[in-house]
């Protein structure tokens, strides 16, 4: 294994036991930020006191009892701004509790997401927040793949936490009647984090860099707490399967290569198992939601390794079902592209002239599918122009060059293609 | 925790305090919102307020004092008062704030009160 990889392992093993610290001293101090911060302190005493008496039988609850006596020092000090001592002592009490018991303590991290996407939280921040108390990423790292300056992220994620603390959000897992509409902002945030899984629209943006591993991290603890949520399974089938063709999208060259066009040897096959059952566990409840679906279709795209065919029929069919259910811009360009492959490139176009011209204007996958389109339908100048758009609106270089290619190849077009 | 659930309320809503048609139902509604919130023992204070025409704005400027007719904020939802409530978290103060009549047509801000 790789240095850069073992530290990754690394990196992965101690979340698991951050999100659960944070999560376990944050609900008793009703306090996120001072429950970091006693946790960071507890794992740099951590730093100085495993190699010199090695490390311990229970590291966490070493941890834990690290971190609980910050706390009450800063309790002491908090006292004098009316928080009350006694309520303090008895979850120190109980933290020392459950430490000196065993190594093992409730997992608290359900109510800490619950937290994190609570409708009280500005929904931009709700994804960072989780990234940083359940993953324990910095800041900086946050700021790079949200883009914007870590200073700032910093001081959004500071008040944001001073919310939660001010204003009283409790954490709690809400009750079986609230759930699924709790449950949704927890998963949208979570896909926030994976970014654009909508490679089957030609020159689509490419992943945000960096967090896609982070966000399955994240899906695979919430079907973990969360095993009868079907939704919760389909983001993570969602997710598995977009990612198990990371390598596919680039050529040996580095050049974007469309879904329909990917080496199906080159998809992770264990990613795509992993999907595949989650799907399965997912229908088994027989409620379908939005993320089942995109996995549906996702999962219909996968079928190929196996039949060598694509079956646009049954997308265009799931998409359908999509549109009707969450008739996101994403969901409508994507159910236009299936349609262009399962009927004809001019209905598909007649549904993209159908979506309002003022909200497809900056979206990129519109202009590119558009852009494919009208080339099918030999109207080259008019191709020309969206292919031009969809270019200027990719961020992502190989994406850039797989459009700029298409459009080169637009001088060829003389007469409509018929397939 | 001690919430303040501030009202805003339309015009309308204004308007139907004094219209023969509708003050019945207007007043009833607030009537029952407030025993509601007696009832369940979490009602600490609060006060329904005139109409905004009634208010005057008060700014103290360089030692001057500018005093202008009005509310605060000419807005389409003006407040037109306030419950102060204690209950365990936020999630308690949104249930409550979300039953009070001006959050159907109007809004309604749920605001901690500062420990003083």
């Amino acid at each position: 294994m790789p240095a850069g990889d073992a530290h990754r392992a690394a990196e992965l093993a101690a979340r698991a036991s951050y999100g659960r610290l944070v999560a376990y001293l944050a609900r008793r101090w009703r306090d996120v930020a001072a429950a970091e911060d006693a946790l960071g302190d507890a794992f740099v005493a951590a730093l100085t006191a495993w190699p010199r008496d090695g490390v311990p039988d229970k590291p966490e609850a070493w941890l834990l009892a690290v971190a609980r006596r910050r706390l009450l020092d800063a309790g002491r000090h908090a006292a004098v701004q009316g928080r009350a001592l006694p309520a303090l002592r008895a979850a120190v009490d109980e933290a020392d509790g459950a430490a000196a018991a065993a190594s093992v303590f409730p997992d608290e991290r359900l109510a800490l997401l619950f937290v994190c996407a609570h409708p009280a939280i500005d929904e931009g921040m709700r994804t960072p927040l989780m990234l940083q108390t359940v993953l324990g990423l910095d800041a900086g790292r946050i700021a790079a793949a949200f883009l914007v300056p870590a200073a700032t992220m910093g001081q959004r994620l500071v008040r944001v936490k001073t919310k939660i603390r001010d204003a009283g959000i409790p954490f709690a897992v809400p009750d079986r009647r609230e759930l699924p509409a709790r449950l949704e902002p927890v998963l949208d945030a979570i896909y926030a984090a994976y970014g654009s899984g909508w490679d089957d629209v030609a020159g689509a943006e490419a992943r945000r860099e960096g967090l896609a591993d982070e966000a399955i991290w994240l899906g695979r603890l919430v079907t973990r707490l969360l095993p009868d949520e079907p939704e919760a399974s389909g983001l993570l089938a969602l997710m598995l399967h977009c990612e198990a063709r990371r390598a596919a999208r680039r050529d040996a060259a580095g050049r974007y290569v469309p879904l329909d066009s990917q080496d199906v040897e080159r998809w992770a096959s264990p990613m795509i198992e992993e999907a595949e059952r989650a799907l399965r566990d997912a229908a088994r409840a027989g409620a379908p939601g939005r993320f089942q679906l995109e996995a549906a279709i996702q999962s219909a795209h996968a079928q190929r390794a196996h039949s060598g065919r694509t079956d646009w029929d049954s997308i265009a069919l799931l998409y359908e079902g999509l549109v009707r259910l969450a008739p996101t811009l994403g969901a409508r360009v994507g159910q236009a592209a299936a349609l262009a492959e399962a009927r004809d490139p001019a209905e598909a176009l007649a549904a993209l002239d159908a979506l309002p011209s003022a909200a497809v204007a900056s979206y990129q996958p519109y202009w590119a599918l558009r852009a494919h389109l009208l080339g099918l339908l030999a109207r080259v100048d008019e191709a020309s122009g969206a292919y031009t758009r969809a270019i200027d609106l990719s961020a992502d270089e190989a994406a850039r060059a797989f459009l700029a290619d298409k459009a080169g190849a637009l001088r060829n077009i003389s007469s409509p293609r018929v397939d | 925790m001690k919430y303040t659930i501030l009202v805003y309320e339309t015009e309308a809503a204004f308007g139907s305090r004094t219209d023969d048609r509708k003050r019945e139902a207007y007043w009833g509604a607030y009537r029952a919102y407030t025993q509601a919130l007696q009832a369940a023992g979490v009602m600490i204070g609060g006060a329904g307020l005139q109409p905004p025409p009634l208010g005057t704005t008060v700014r103290q400027r360089d030692g001057k004092r500018q005093v202008q007719d009005g509310p605060y904020a000419a807005t389409k939802e003006q407040l037109g008062g306030f419950y102060e409530i204690d209950v365990p978290d936020l999630d308690t103060a949104l249930d409550w704030a979300g039953r009070c009549p001006a959050a159907a047509t109007g809004a309604v801000e749920v605001r901690p009160n500062l420990s003083m």
